[in-house]
C-alpha cells in the first residue's frame, strides 16, 4: 500500500461513521499499547536525548549544551571503563564463542537422548543471574579451602587469588558469565543446524564427501549467517555488562573491573547526594550510538544473507 | 515468510521477522517431532552431517560415540555441577562449607539451613514479592502484546503502520539508554505526577513495553487463517468477541512462550527492581539476596540461593520444549 492509497481511502466521515466502522473498538485495543509504550518507552527515549544536553537536580533543569559530554570525556575513568568493557567482550568471545559451536555441532549428531543434552546445556541459563553470581563468588573464595582452589589443589596447582587479583578478576567474571549464557548460544546454533537442508548432505555424500568434509564444506558455510548474528548479539550484550562487575567486585580491585554500564550507574545512582543524570544519559547515549552502529551492520548483513 | 513486504521499507529486522513468523510453524514441527519420536527415534526425516551410512563405518562410530559420552560428562560437570554443589551447600553445616567445601557431608546434614532461611531471613516474604512481581509483569506483557498484536494484525486501522513502525523502532534502542530517563519517568509520572518508586506498579507497567512480545504475537496472529475470522464476523461476532473467543484460544502456543519468558525474565531481573523498590519489604529475592549476603551465615545463604533457584528450574523442567523453542526463536533479542 502506498501513501496515495492512504490518501484515497481517507474519507470525510462524521464521528458516527467512525464508530460504526470499528474505529472506537480499534482505539480500545490500541489503548494499552499506546499508554504503556508511550509512557515507558517512547517518552523515555525522547527524554534520553533531551536530558543529555541538560543539567537537572529534579527540581530545576537547565540547558548546558555539550557540557555533559565534555565532562564524560574528561572523566579519567572513561578510558579505563572502555578498556575493561572491551577486554570483557574479547574474553567473552574467546571463552563463549567457539565452544558452544563445537558443542552444538556434536550435539546435533547425538542419536539417543538428544533432548537430555540440550536440557543440560540450557540449565544454567534459567538460574537467576544474581544466584549464579553469589554462588560463583563463593566458588572464587581465595583461601586454600575455597571451592575452586580445592579443585586446583587436587591437580597440584597452588591456590589462586581469583577476584582479588587485578589480572584474574576480569577473566573470573567472564568465566561465570560464560557459564550463565553459553547454553542460550548452543540452542541458537542447534536451531540453525536443524534448518540446514538435508539434501545438501546427501549431495555431498553422493559426491564422496566424508564426515569432515561435510562438516567443513556444507555445515559451516550454512552457519555463516547465524555465526555472525551470535557474534553481534554477544558484542551488544557484553557492551552492557553490569551485574557481574556490580555484584562480584563493585568495580575493583583498583578499578580493574569498572565497565561502562557500571560508570553510568555510578553517575546516576552511586552518589547519595543526588544523581548526575545528565552525564549518565550522555554516556549511555554514546554507548547506544556504538551499539546502534553494531546492530545496523547486523541487520544489513542478515538481510543480505537471508535474501541471497 | 514474506510478511515483510507489508511493513514497507522501514522494516529492518529480517531475522526477528523470520523467527517470529515461524512460531506456528515451529509449534507444528514440535508436535510432528513428538509424533515421529514415538514411532521411531532416528528416522530419515532428521538427517544431519553424519549419515546413517557414516555411522556404519567403524572409524566414525569409534570416534563419535566416545566423544558424545565425553560431551555428556562435560555437560553434567560444567552445567549441573555448580547447581549440585549449591544443593549440597544448602543442607551442609556452615563450618563444613567453609572448611571442606568438596567433602560429602563429613559432619551430617543441616536441614535447619532451609527453615532458617525461609523463616529467620524472611526468604518467604521475598519469595512472595518475587511471585507477585512476576505475576503482574506477566499480566501487563500479555495484555499489551495480545491487544496490540490484535490491533496491528487483525483490526488494522489506518494508523496501524505508524504504530507498528514506532513499536519496531524501540527494538533498536538498547536498554541502557532507557535506564535513567525511565527511572525519572517512574519517579514522577506524566499527567498524574505520582511516584511509582516503592510500588509494584513501577516494575509491572514498564515490563509491558516489550516490542519483542508485540512483534512475536502479531506475527503469530498474521498466520492464523483469515477464513475463521470471516466466519465469526458473518455469525455476528464483534471485535471484542472475535478477540476473546476466537483469536486468543487459537493462540495458546505463542501465549505460552510469551508467558514463560515473561515470568522467567521477571524472576531474573535485578537492576530495575533495585532502582524502583527501595523499601526492603517490597524487594524480590534477586534484589534482597546480595544485600543479605555479607551478614548471613553461609549455610543459610546457600539455602536461600537454592530456594530462589527452585521455581525457575522446575518451570524449565516442566516446560522444557517451550523454553528451548523460545530460546531458538528469541536469539534475536538477547541484548
Amino acid at each position: 500500500m502506498t501513501t496515495d492509497d492512504v490518501v484515497l481511502r481517507r474519507r470525510t466521515g462524521t464521528p458516527l461513521t467512525w464508530v460504526r466502522g470499528g474505529g472506537l473498538s480499534a482505539l480500545v485495543f490500541a489503548l494499552p499499547l499506546l499508554v504503556i509504550f508511550g509512557v515507558f518507552s517512547w517518552l523515555p527515549i525522547v527524554r534520553a536525548v533531551v536530558m543529555s544536553f541538560q543539567k537537572t537536580n529534579l527540581i530545576t533543569t537547565s540547558w548546558v549544551g555539550l557540557q555533559n559530554f565534555q565532562n564524560v570525556f574528561a572523566d579519567p575513568l572513561l578510558p579505563v571503563a572502555t578498556r575493561n568493557t572491551l577486554w570483557f567482550a574479547l574474553l567473552a568471545l574467546v571463552f563463549g564463542y567457539p565452544i558452544p559451536l563445537v558443542a552444538a555441532v556434536l550435539m546435533r549428531e547425538v542419536r539417543r537422548a538428544k533432548g537430555l543434552y540440550s536440557a543440560l546445556a540450557y540449565l544454567p541459563v534459567v538460574v537467576p543471574p544474581v544466584v549464579a553470581v553469589l554462588l560463583w563468588k563463593f566458588f572464587y573464595d581465595p583461601r586454600p579451602e575455597g571451592v575452586f582452589n580445592t579443585i586446583l589443589g587436587w591437580v597440584g596447582i597452588p591456590p589462586q587469588p581469583w577476584l582479588q587479583s587485578m589480572t584474574m578478576a576480569m577473566p573470573s567474571l567472564v568465566l561465570e558469565a560464560t557459564w550463565a549464557a553459553a547454553g542460550g548460544t548452543v540452542i541458537i546454533y542447534l536451531a540453525a543446524l536443524t534448518a540446514v537442508p538435508p539434501e545438501l548432505y546427501d549431495a555431498a555424500e553422493v559426491d564422496g564427501a566424508g564426515v569432515w568434509r561435510k562438516v567443513w564444506h556444507v555445515l559451516v558455510p550454512q552457519l555463516r549467517g547465524v555465526l555472525f548474528v551470535t557474534l553481534i548479539l554477544q558484542v551488544i550484550g557484553t557492551a552492557q555488562v553490569f551485574l557481574e562487575p556490580y555484584l562480584f567486585t563493585g568495580g575493583g580491585p583498583a578499578n580493574a573491573t569498572v565497565t561502562i554500564l557500571l560508570l553510568i550507574y555510578r553517575y546516576a545512582f552511586g552518589n547519595s547526594l543526588g544523581g548526575n543524570y545528565g552525564e549518565a544519559t550522555a554516556l549511555s547515549l554514546l554507548l547506544a550510538v556504538f551499539l546502534a552502529v553494531m546492530s545496523l551492520v547486523y541487520f544489513r548483513l542478515t538481510r543480505r544473507w537471508s535474501t541471497s | 515468510m514474506t510478511t515483510t513486504s507489508r511493513l514497507g521499507p522501514a522494516s529492518p529486522p529480517t531475522v526477528l521477522d523470520a523467527a517470529a513468523g515461524e512460531a506456528p510453524e515451529a509449534t507444528r514441527s514440535v508436535t510432528r517431532a513428538r509424533r515421529t519420536r514415538r514411532v521411531s527415534s532416528d528416522d530419515g526425516d532428521d538427517r544431519s552431517a553424519v549419515s546413517a551410512s557414516d555411522w556404519r563405518r567403524p572409524s566414525v562410530r569409534w570416534t563419535l560415540g566416545p566423544t558424545h559420552w565425553l560431551l555428556l560428562v562435560l555437560l553434567v560437570v560444567w552445567c549441573v555441577g555448580p547447581l549440585l554443589l549449591l544443593a549440597k551447600f544448602a543442607v551442609t553445616p556452615t563450618q563444613d562449607i567453609l572448611r571442606t567445601p568438596m567433602a560429602i557431608f563429613p559432619n551430617g546434614i543441616a536441614w535447619s539451613n532451609l527453615s532458617e532461611a525461609w523463616n529467620d531471613v524472611q526468604v518467604s516474604k521475598y519469595f512472595v514479592n518475587t511471585i507477585v512481581l512476576a505475576a503482574g509483569a506477566w499480566f501487563s506483557q500479555i495484555l499489551v502484546a495480545t491487544t496490540g498484536g490484535y490491533l496491528l494484525s487483525v483490526l488494522r486501522p489506518r494508523y496501524a503502520r505508524v504504530l507498528q513502525a514506532a513499536v519496531l523502532a524501540t527494538l533498536f534502542v538498547p536498554a541502557v539508554v532507557l535506564l535513567v530517563p525511565l527511572y525519572l519517568t517512574v519517579l514522577d509520572t506524566p499527567v498524574f505526577h505520582t511516584s511509582l518508586v516503592n510500588s509494584f506498579w513501577g516494575v509491572w507497567l514498564p515490563a509491558g513495553a516489550s516490542a519483542f512480545n508485540v512483534v512475536l504475537v502479531q506475527r503469530f496472529f498474521d498466520n492464523l487463517p483469515r477464513e475463521v475470522f470471516e466466519a465469526a464476523r458473518v455469525d455476528g461476532a464483534g471485535p471484542y468477541r472475535l478477540f476473546w473467543s476466537i483469536v486468543l484460544p487459537m493462540s495458546k502456543p505463542i501465549l505460552g512462550v510469551v508467558s514463560i519468558f515473561a515470568v522467567i525474565a521477571s524472576w531474573k531481573d535485578f537492576l530495575w527492581p533495585l532502582l524502583v523498590l527501595r523499601n526492603p519489604d517490597l524487594q524480590p529475592l534477586s534484589v534482597r539476596l546480595p544485600s543479605i549476603e555479607a551478614t548471613t551465615d553461609k549455610g543459610v545463604l546457600m539455602a536461600a540461593l537454592a530456594i530462589s533457584t527452585l521455581i525457575p528450574i522446575v518451570l524449565f523442567l516442566v516446560f522444557q520444549r517451550m523454553f528451548l523453542r523460545g530460546a531458538g526463536l528469541g536469539g534475536a533479542v538477547k541484548g
